[in-house]
């Protein structure tokens, strides 16, 4: 497991963004991942996890024309420009849907929750929505 | 110590505003200071002075409005939250002002704690 | 450092709040029920054993205020689960590093 560095004196505080919610049916997967591109305009170090019926968010080849609704697994991609590396899924999440790290759009480090546990217990502000 | 707020639900459909409200007291009265409370999601609507319930009913924006002017405690709701629902600065209760994220980033810098109340 | 405090606001017989939160949070954390989350302190309903069977890993706590709304009372909780106001909820986020709430 990741070991963070300590070191930085740029790194203020650890800040975990928790998204348990699937995408499209409710507002809050897209407005959280608003909080986590300007969030990471500043200084600290942030991870973003995806739980539950969050990691659906994740899911490729989402087709949203016929819904109306703007496409935002896109964004994801995004991520990594913005300098946002740490990016978690829980494993026992993914099982439960039947999915693995290849139906995502984006390379993401997956943890068994006792792994994840550990990470989050470290944080020093845990925003969800 | 300091205290952050994040509200992500608008008034009388979730209890969150509720809950955060008697939170946010409780916090004032144990002697603690409140950074700022910051409205996301549906929650920017707690900032609309609109709202008029019933008048046996509590009257959220109102109470969110005394509470922040007596204490000089910050109600920020969120620009990009808002202006999808059609908040803008001239429903503004008194006490809310608009602005960013960046501003909920911030609460999180600066205050010990941040509460997050929600669905 | 202390440990986390994990707010749950959900039925357990609705979301999976209680469920994940049990999963992730680290043994020695503890766990504040409120809103319709105190429904997962009743002792006779059907999901009592996951909050029953965890009490050596973590400390339980239920908003009292939320119980009494919902026409609960305390004598119907799960045993062991501490009852608090909202001064003692303060109290609970000021004692732990951290609060992270199972939205």
């Amino acid at each position: 497991m990741e070991e963070y560095d300590e070191s930085g004196p740029e790194v203020v505080k650890r800040f975990m963004y928790v998204n348990r919610r699937a995408p499209y049916g409710t507002i809050y997967a897209l407005e959280c991942l608003e909080v986590v591109l300007v969030a990471a305009a500043f200084d600290q170090d942030i991870s973003v996890v995806f739980m539950d019926d969050g990691v659906y968010q994740l899911k490729k080849n989402q087709d949203t024309t016929g819904i109306g609704m703007k496409n935002f697994s896109k964004t994801f991609g995004a991520l990594e420009d913005y300098g946002v590396e740490k990016i978690y899924v829980e494993k026992e999440s993914l099982d439960a849907r039947g999915l693995s790290a290849g139906d995502l759009v984006i390379p993401v480090e997956v943890l068994a929750a006792v792994d994840l546990s550990e990470i989050m217990a470290r944080q020093d502000v845990v925003i969800s929505s | 110590m300091k205290f952050g707020i994040l509200i992500n639900e608008g008034p009388f459909t979730h209890q969150a505003s509720d809950s955060a409200y008697r939170f946010a007291e409780a916090v004032l009265a144990r002697g603690h200071e409140i950074y700022r409370v910051f409205f996301y999601h549906d929650g920017v609507y707690n900032s609309n002075r609109l709202s008029q319930p019933q008048t046996d009913d509590r009257n959220l924006v109102a109470l969110w409005s005394k509470l922040g002017t007596e204490h000089g405690i910050d109600l920020v709701v969120c620009v990009g939250a808002a202006l999808r629902r059609g908040v803008k600065d001239e429903v503004l209760a008194e006490g809310f002002r608009i602005s960013g994220l960046g501003q909920l980033v911030e609460a999180g810098i600066q205050a010990d704690r941040l509460v997050v109340f929600g669905d | 450092m202390s440990p986390m405090l994990h707010l749950i606001n959900k039925s357990p017989f609705e979301r999976t709040a209680l469920d994940s939160c049990l999963r992730l949070a680290k043994p020695g954390s503890s766990i504040l029920l409120i809103e319709d989350g105190v429904y997962a302190a009743l002792g006779k309903a059907a999901h009592a054993g996951k909050i029953a069977g965890r009490m050596e890993d973590f400390s339980f706590y239920v908003l009292g205020p939320d119980v009494a709304a919902r026409g609960l009372s305390d004598a119907a909780l799960i045993e062991g689960i501490a009852v608090v106001d909202y001064a003692g909820f303060v109290d609970l986020v000021a004692e732990h590093h951290v609060t992270q709430s199972w939205l």
